[in-house]
């Protein structure tokens, strides 16, 4: 077909599509619910049918501290990549660095939650249902903390380096929105656990 | 410009040592070369898959045969099913989403294209890990140890006491594994479609292809990601001692029935999403009509999508559930029906009155038009719940959902195979072959499985081992392997055409077809850059355009 060729005769004025950075963290923000909601829904049809003790009223409290550092991270972030959009790199650098210690002591409290609960209670992932479903929904959330920071730190890292400025931007913007949807999830995780759970 | 002037300049594969060949496709981050890597692989898995097949159909050809032990026939129908869903089809149908979407939307490359190769070799380890089980499953002292807990995996036959060594858990991690690739290839589509549009293609000008693997994606987003969580889930049960699934510690079996569902289902219409943008791809073309009713065919596939993620317990009717979830459920399967005769309708109505050629892709399009309706009614009766309490686990539900992998999926497949390797290779795939593969395969198929409905109704179970004589099973039986046999034949005939004709098939050029969508509008096969200058639309046909100046498309939308 000699007829054939590929210079399409008028050209439209303006043609803008969405940054596909962010549309791919969108889209596996939605991949990445589903799997918490498979976790949340297990934590809810299990609650309460352990055979065995200790149960959730027994031993569990309620980390208010650290659930503020994680959700005020959300804070910062926000305004960390504001002031990249701005190129105020100093300012991001600064907000950044307190959203990675937010996350470092929020991850912290987990651990020491955890040492707390297996030596002092004795509830490990196999003690009973409570034990496994527990673990497995806080845990799966603080991998996904974990994950996060790596990234955090990395963007952390060329930002000290200096290599972090406006023109990332949209980048930033999309680890951010991953970010969020960490602590949207804790949001999630800490109802389930803390309040509806017990 | 014409496509000859910005052809590659010449890369002579002869010219230069194997060994660099070979590591330009193992690094290889094109979405076509990578699309090639999907289909081959899947097709690869295709014959492995048959022969497990054969290997049951050749048990079952008689009463009280004993070509295999029960143990080898468990493992086939496990290895049987897994390797046809995750590492056949899956696979293939990725590969043409690869291949095809970036040069239907008048992209370069997908949206991620290092995401892209991630994505294939995290699908080609899960199915090394599988198989690695033939060796790896008992540790170092065992040999043929495959899964053997049949491709759902019921709890608790997946528990540590009851399958016990490592079999289990190759089966766990290879659909995780491959999983995750397939997650990553759906973000990627997704990303391709939404970002990387060609100026003036809107979401309402894209090929119907697009459109669908779009809604596909997205269902596997959401369908896929459940069966990820209960395999984490299965790994924690079988390695850290959780009780997810172990009934004794207050656990739930039931639970892992509707987690696999969950994604169970809505997996069914992962895969024929795509076979029906193949399907309306190629028969507007063969009708030489424009797709008849592109909003409503759009609409009625978002439909499906929707529907398809509240069917999933019309799998377990016979597990006892209340009769308000038996009915919601029965209602829910039944409506699907709906959006998917729509479609049957508009293909249909894109063949009225038009001129009909009869090519190989157009007779297996029309064979899966024909087939997919049998095997949505035969899926009908099955949604009725008191149906399905007779039925269930019988071979009349083996009939049916074969009906839609092979009579539904692998049919538009092949039709697939046949419209778009001249574009992908360059060269025609023969007719004579082609119309020998689609009637010998069709009278295979039949042969095998509308008699297949026949012993189901009689009350032969599915996973059987073997059955008594007085049964009056065993004519139907022996029907069932030989016309698996005239489908084996058909496959090599196939498998031959794709060989002989990369060498001895006629000259392709750009658009043998005489299609209207922008892959055609380049060489065959494409140049790595895909399009020199990108494109610029104003229909949903823009080669239509080109090619009708005075009558362009663009004056009716």
């Amino acid at each position: 077909m000699s007829a054939v060729t590929t210079s399409f005769p008028r050209t439209p004025q303006a043609w803008v599509l969405p940054y596909r950075g962010k549309v791919a963290m969108a889209a596996l923000i939605i991949a990445e619910s589903a799997i918490f909601t498979i976790f949340v829904v297990a934590y809810l049809f299990y609650a309460g049918k352990s055979v065995t003790g200790p149960t959730p009223s027994e031993v569990l409290e309620t980390p208010i501290f650290y659930t503020i550092c994680l959700l005020s991270s959300s804070l910062f972030i926000h305004f960390a990549g504001k002031s990249l959009a701005r190129n105020e790199r100093g300012i991001f650098l600064i907000l950044w660095l307190i959203t990675i210690a937010l996350g470092g002591l929020f991850l912290y409290g987990t651990g020491q939650e955890w040492h707390r609960l297996i030596y002092e209670r004795g509830l490990t992932i196999s003690t009973n249902l409570f034990g496994t479903t527990y673990y497995s929904l806080v845990g799966l959330h603080a991998f996904h903390v974990t994950a996060g920071l790596f990234m955090l730190s990395i963007v952390a890292i060329f930002a000290i380096a200096g290599r972090v400025g406006v023109e990332q931007s949209a980048r930033v913007e999309v680890l951010s929105m991953y970010w969020h949807f960490v602590d949207a999830v804790w949001v999630v995780v800490f109802t389930v656990v803390y309040i509806l759970g017990r | 410009m014409s496509s000859d002037a910005m052809a590659v300049p010449n890369v002579q594969v002869d010219g230069r040592p194997w060994v660099e060949t070979l590591h330009e496709w193992l690094t290889t981050v094109d979405h076509k070369r990578l699309g090639i890597l999907y289909i081959v692989y899947a097709l690869f898995f295709l014959v492995v898959g048959g022969i497990e097949a054969a290997v049951l159909r050749i048990q079952l050809m008689r009463p009280e045969n004993d070509f295999v032990s029960p143990q080898v026939f468990n493992r086939m129908f496990t290895m049987h099913g897994t390797t046809m869903i995750f590492f056949v089809a899956m696979p293939v149908l990725f590969g043409f989403a690869n291949y095809l979407v970036p040069l239907m939307i008048g992209a370069r490359d997908m949206a991620f294209p290092r995401l892209n190769a991630f994505s294939f070799w995290l699908t080609a380890l899960g199915g090394i890990l599988l198989y690695f089980s033939f060796l790896g499953g008992n540790g170092l002292y065992g040999a043929g140890t495959a899964p053997d807990v049949g491709w759902w995996a019921y709890a608790p036959l997946t528990a540590r006491a009851f399958s016990p060594g490592h079999s289990s858990d190759y089966w766990t991690i290879a659909l995780l594994v491959s999983g995750f690739g397939s997650i990553g290839t759906a973000i990627n589509i997704i990303a391709t479609i939404l970002c990387m549009r060609c100026p003036g293609m809107t979401l309402n000008r894209m090929p119907l292809l697009a459109w669908l693997n779009m809604t596909m994606s997205g269902m596997v987003l959401i369908a896929l990601t459940p069966l990820s969580a209960a395999q984490i889930m299965l790994l924690i049960d079988r390695y850290l001692g959780g009780h997810f699934f172990d009934t004794q510690a207050g656990g739930s079996a039931v639970m892992w029935m509707h987690f696999f569902w969950i994604f169970g289902h809505p997996e069914v219409y992962i895969l024929i999403i795509p076979c029906f943008a193949f399907m309306s791809e190629i028969v507007p073309v063969f009708s030489r009509k424009p797709i008849f009713g592109y909003p409503v065919m759009v609409g009625a596939t978002v439909c499906i999508a929707f529907v398809s993620m509240s069917v999933w317990a019309h799998h377990m009717f016979t597990v006892g559930m209340n009769s308000y979830v038996n009915s919601f459920f029965t209602i829910s399967s039944m409506v699907v029906g709906i959006p998917t005769g729509i479609k049957i309708f508009n293909w249909i109505g894109t063949m009225w009155g038009g001129r009909i050629q009869f090519k190989t892709p157009m007779l297996f399009c029309i064979g899966f038009l024909f087939q997919f309706l049998i095997a949505g009614l035969t899926g009908i009766m099955l949604a009725a719940a008191p149906f399905d309490w007779q039925l269930s686990l019988s071979y009349f539900v083996v009939a049916h959902f074969h009906y839609v992998i092979v009579g539904g999926i692998l049919f538009a497949l092949f039709g697939a195979f046949y419209y778009w390797y001249p574009k992908i290779t360059g060269r025609m795939m023969s007719e004579t072959l082609g119309k020998w593969h689609f009637w010998l395969f069709v009278i295979g198929f039949h042969m095998t499985f509308d008699v297949m409905h026949f012993p189901g109704l009689l009350g032969m179970p599915r996973r059987i081992y073997t059955y008594q004589p007085d049964r009056g099973w065993g004519t139907m039986n022996l029907i069932i392997t030989i016309g698996a046999f005239i489908q084996g034949i058909a496959i090599l005939v196939f498998v031959w055409n794709l060989i002989v004709s990369y060498w001895k098939g006629a000259r392709a050029g750009n658009d043998p077809w005489d299609a209207w969508t922008l892959e055609w509008s380049v060489s065959s096969p494409p140049p790595v850059y895909n399009f020199a200058s990108i494109p610029v639309v104003e229909s949903r046909r823009p080669l239509w355009d080109l090619k009708h100046p005075e009558d362009p498309d663009s004056l009716y939308e």
